[in-house]
């Protein structure tokens, strides 16, 4: 019984090696395609096959050892140079690595490595190694490689050595199964190889070998040769894989989940702690509330690194998988990564894994076009998937672009309109930025024709859902002829999220941050007057644009509407919803928090507008607010959809005007003034006594540079004929412009506000300084003349701008 | 021969119940409740046991019972279920008493409603009669009953 347990845990350790080596051996494959003279990754190929047929000859598994037997053989003529690797070569390894994955899977579930049949497949890889090899020069081809695998020998050590445990395991089993293909070697030559590379033979370890206690000891035995190169090769693998075992570890993933759990726990007792440590006196008890709160920092961190793995273990089988469907397809394409050693979280990295590897195939079967059409398009025949991955703001962006044909955003309407999922009305009123996301829509295939790598009704919607079920979001970008980006944004980590806490109604309610675009608030005269009313619909003008808003205390059925808005201030947190934004009117806003998220109680499931729960410092409980859940409860989400889409039907057809973001200044009496955005660097403020001079102009310092400032009342003080209006005593306000590496600051009276607003320069004045005026929140605003002004007033700007 | 069964009881308005002791968890006091918007008015609220976060449920509101006084704090009785911990609010905890299986009897035909559901049978004391709650339906709030208290 102890013995049959025994073998079990040999067989799952078998496997789990295998998988790994496996997926090592997909990325070789290809690549070796690209590159087929390298010795270092043939060798590591026919290692890594080497290892399986040794292993699953020692325990039976006959069927896979046939498989791995006819590859390692095709895959030693590569080695020795009688055979080139091509495309039909590399399909079949290829299919002999789908086959042999075949059967772990079989073995994992049943136990025996199935009853499929692998004959064809054998006879193939048979075949191909005859191609090229006349049969009178097969007889000595045996020996032949005998030799030349002794040959190889030393090279093959070097990089086993200096690597991974896989890598020194694949090297133990060499010797033992080149017993295979030596057999006619005296064990005694054998014994003197194994001498000469430096290891030393010890019958001793022969016995424990056969008791199974160590994978390495009881792969290494063959099941019928010479037991002396298989001692010496037990032997060198136990000294080295006890060098990877120093420093790592494998562990279970549920104890590393219990971990994560129990760490949260600490989070939450160490947030009571530090609530109740603000009001205690005792700087003994203070400073060590201090380091528990370092500590617990740090453990928190620590325990979801060791969940963390790189992006790189999803995206190494990407290589392959392009391969399969470019092949299919007849393209050629050529993968490139950026930033495979990003980390996730463990359950994340799994939950984007078929999403990702959806846009993939995506990508490439309908993104980049066959080698005529790239070639005909004056592009390189060779298409080219750029995957980039990397951290921004406590999240991961995974980036996947083509440089493929791009999608037509007509095409797309037209496709939508064939499937009725949206109706003409609709669609005329659509712009092209949300033509393309008409592609996450359910049902919708843009594959004109259906072929068996996508467009199989798993759509672009199921990604989407997917990723938005672990908190992320997608974005599609693309330019007709020029290719097309996928933009994904997923949470590090689910467990731990920073939110924001704010209250309705005497609870506290957490948002999570990701959704989180802003936070206004309104004092006063404005928070009575800025809320106004579309047929009963509440909306605020945020930056021009009208921001629908969601009572927080109504959605949850308390109306607590009166005392939001007749008080004097008005909280609005702005949120993102879907592709849409709204605003969220709440009674107060307390922190930003890192919380804990916890499940509800299925008793509580059903209710959308929540997303979990978690427990704050002082110990209550408080509910996560679900942003999407609420936006639709709210009715938000759809009303704004059909009105954001008239609006913006409305600036298309608005004369052709461009829309601008602009930033509006306020100058005395002179009245309202405004410049484009995109002039503007920074905006900053400077105390007055750094004013300096030199040469006849005002100058501060600013990063390191000297800034010339323009005071822009005195320049239009002519024009405007108003009073130069004093600065408000102890601060200057300075627009900073820059252009080609120099800057000039703009000293204004008062930076007013930004909009966005379709620019229509309705009276060209002609005067100096000013391009005209227009029409800015129903006031006339004066467009101000940014480059004349520099240019007037320090000559030399733009000739040295432009000499330099 | 016969068998005997032990049973954490307590009190609802003027009703007695009983609950078969190894599916409490613990009792403890009233703790301070996170009201949840939206939900049945059944659950009464959320709760934070040692770090976990459970959902009480009235059983007064799940009885269709009158509302407690204002003032009065009902216990927790926390039972396990397979969704994990649940708290059911009570009025007053009893004892753990060992009860005879002679003395039990099916709920009479007369009981109606809610409580012909939530009651799995009555075990006659001396003194009086313990309802044996039927605690997997009382947790269960997606059924109509529970919209109806809405």
């Amino acid at each position: 019984m102890a013995e049959l347990e025994g073998m079990d845990e040999v067989v799952r350790e078998f496997l789990v090696e295998s998988y790994e080596n496996l997926d090592q051996l997909d990325r070789d494959l290809v690549a070796l395609e690209k590159s087929p003279d390298s010795a270092d990754r043939l060798a590591s190929v026919f290692r890594t096959i080497h290892t399986i047929k040794g292993t699953c000859g020692f325990l039976s598994f006959g069927k896979l050892e046939s498989v791995a037997h006819v590859g390692e053989n095709l895959l030693s003529r590569l080695r020795d140079g009688r055979l080139t690797l091509n495309a039909e070569i590399t399909s079949a390894l290829l299919s002999m690595v789908d086959a042999v994955r075949r059967m772990l899977s079989d073995i994992e579930g049943t136990g025996s490595d199935g009853d499929h049949d692998y004959a064809e497949l054998i006879e193939r890889l048979n075949l191909l190694q005859e191609v090229l090899t006349p049969p009178a020069d097969r007889a000595t081809a045996e020996p032949a490689s005998g030799t030349a695998q002794v040959d190889d020998e030393p090279e093959d050590e070097e990089p086993s050595e200096a690597t991974a445990a896989t890598d020194a395991e694949a090297e133990v089993e060499h010797p033992a199964a080149e017993i295979d293909v030596e057999s006619f070697e005296t064990p005694l030559e054998m014994q003197a190889r194994s001498a000469d590379s430096g290891r030393v033979a010890t019958e001793t370890i022969e016995t424990k070998a056969f008791a199974g206690e160590d994978v390495a000891e009881a792969k290494a035995t063959p099941p019928a040769a010479g037991a002396a190169p298989a001692a010496s090769a037990t032997d060198t693998g136990e000294s080295r894989s006890s060098n990877v075992a120093d420093t790592t570890i494998r562990v279970d993933v549920g104890l590393l989940d219990k971990l994560m759990n129990l760490v949260g726990e600490l989070v939450l007792a160490r947030n009571q702690i530090l609530q109740f440590t603000a009001t205690q006196s005792d700087t003994a008890f203070i400073a060590t509330t201090q380091r528990l709160n370092l500590i617990t920092t740090e453990l928190q961190e620590g325990v979801m690194k060791t969940r963390m793995q790189p992006i790189g273990n999803i995206w190494s089988k990407f290589p392959r998988v392009v391969r399969d469907v470019a092949l299919t397809c007849g393209k050629q394409v050529r993968v490139e990564m950026e930033g495979r050693e990003t980390e996730l979280d463990k359950t994340i990295i799994e939950a984007i894994k078929d999403p990702l590897t959806h846009v993939v195939r995506n990508a490439v079967d309908h993104g980049v076009e066959s080698p005529e059409r790239r070639v005909a398009a004056g592009k390189p025949a060779e298409g080219r998937l750029f995957m980039r991955a990397f951290h921004e703001g406590g999240q991961v962006n995974i980036e996947i672009s083509d440089d493929g044909a791009g999608i037509d955003p007509e095409k797309l309407k037209q496709k939508a309109l064939q499937r009725g999922l949206v109706n003409p009305d609709q669609l005329a009123r659509l712009s092209d930025r949300e033509a393309l996301s008409l592609i996450f829509l359910p049902g919708f295939s843009t594959a004109e024709k259906v072929t068996n790598v996508s467009g199989r009704g798993v759509g672009m919607d199921v990604v989407k859902t997917n990723i938005e079920k672990i908190g992320g979001t997608v974005d599609i970008h693309s330019k007709v002829g020029h290719g097309t980006t996928l933009k994904i944004k997923i949470p590090l980590t689910l467990a731990i999220i920073p939110a924001l806490v704010v209250t309705s109604g005497g609870e506290r309610y957490a948002i999570p941050q990701v959704s989180l675009l802003e936070l206004v608030r309104l004092e006063g005269e404005q928070a009575r007057r800025s809320i106004e009313n579309i047929h009963g619909a509440p909306v605020y003008r945020l930056r021009g644009n009208l921001l629908p808003l969601a009572y927080l205390g109504r959605e949850l059925g308390s109306d607590d509407t009166a005392k939001v808005t007749q008080g004097e201030t008005v909280n609005i947190v702005v949120l993102q919803a879907d592709d849409r934004q709204f605003g969220l009117v709440v009674e107060s806003i307390l922190d930003t928090e890192e919380i804990v998220v916890k499940p509800l109680g299925k008793q509580l499931k059903g209710i959308a507008t929540f997303a979990g729960a978690t427990i704050m410092g002082d110990g209550r409980v408080a509910l996560i607010l679900d942003v999407l859940g609420l936006a639709q409860r709210a009715g938000v989400v759809s009303e704004v959809r059909d009105r954001s889409i008239a609006e913006k039907a409305h600036h298309a057809t608005d004369g052709g005007h461009e829309r601008q973001t602009l930033l509006l200044l306020g100058m005395g009496d002179a009245g309202r003034f405004a410049i484009p955005l995109s002039m503007v660097a920074r905006l900053e403020e400077f105390p007055d006594d750094s004013v300096e001079r030199s040469a006849e102009q005002e100058v501060v310092q600013y990063r390191g540079q000297i800034l010339p400032l323009l005071r822009l009342s005195r320049v239009l003080r002519a024009a405007a004929e108003a009073d130069p209006a004093a600065s408000d005593g102890d601060s200057l306000q300075v627009v900073v412009y820059t252009e080609q590496g120099k800057s000039v600051g703009l000293v204004v009276d008062r930076i007013l506000d930004i909009v966005e607003d379709a620019l229509d320069i309705q009276r060209s004045i002609g005067r100096d300084g000013l391009l005209g005026s227009a029409v800015i929140q129903q006031r006339v605003t004066d467009l101000l003349d940014v480059h004349g002004i520099i240019e007037r007033a320090i000559p030399s700007f733009f000739a040295q701008a432009e000499a330099a | 021969m016969s068998m005997t069964r032990q049973f954490s009881t307590f009190y609802l308005d003027d009703l007695f119940f009983g609950i078969e002791v190894e599916k409490v968890q613990e009792v403890i006091r009233y703790q301070e409740m996170t009201r949840v918007p939206l939900a049945s008015r059944v659950v009464e609220g959320l709760i934070n046991l040692r770090g976990q976060i459970v959902t009480a449920v009235d059983l007064r509101q799940r009885l269709r019972l009158r509302d407690r006084e204002a003032g009065e704090l009902p216990m927790n009785v926390v039972v396990r279920t397979d969704d994990g911990a649940l708290s059911l609010l009570v009025d007053e905890i009893g004892d753990v008493l060992e009860i005879d299986d002679k003395t039990f009897e099916q709920p009479p035909e007369t009981i109606s409603g809610v409580a012909r559901d939530l009651i799995r049978g009555v075990y006659k004391l001396r003194d009086q009669l313990l309802l044996v709650l039927d605690t997997e339906r009382a947790v269960q709030l997606d059924g109509n009953e529970s919209d109806n208290g809405n």
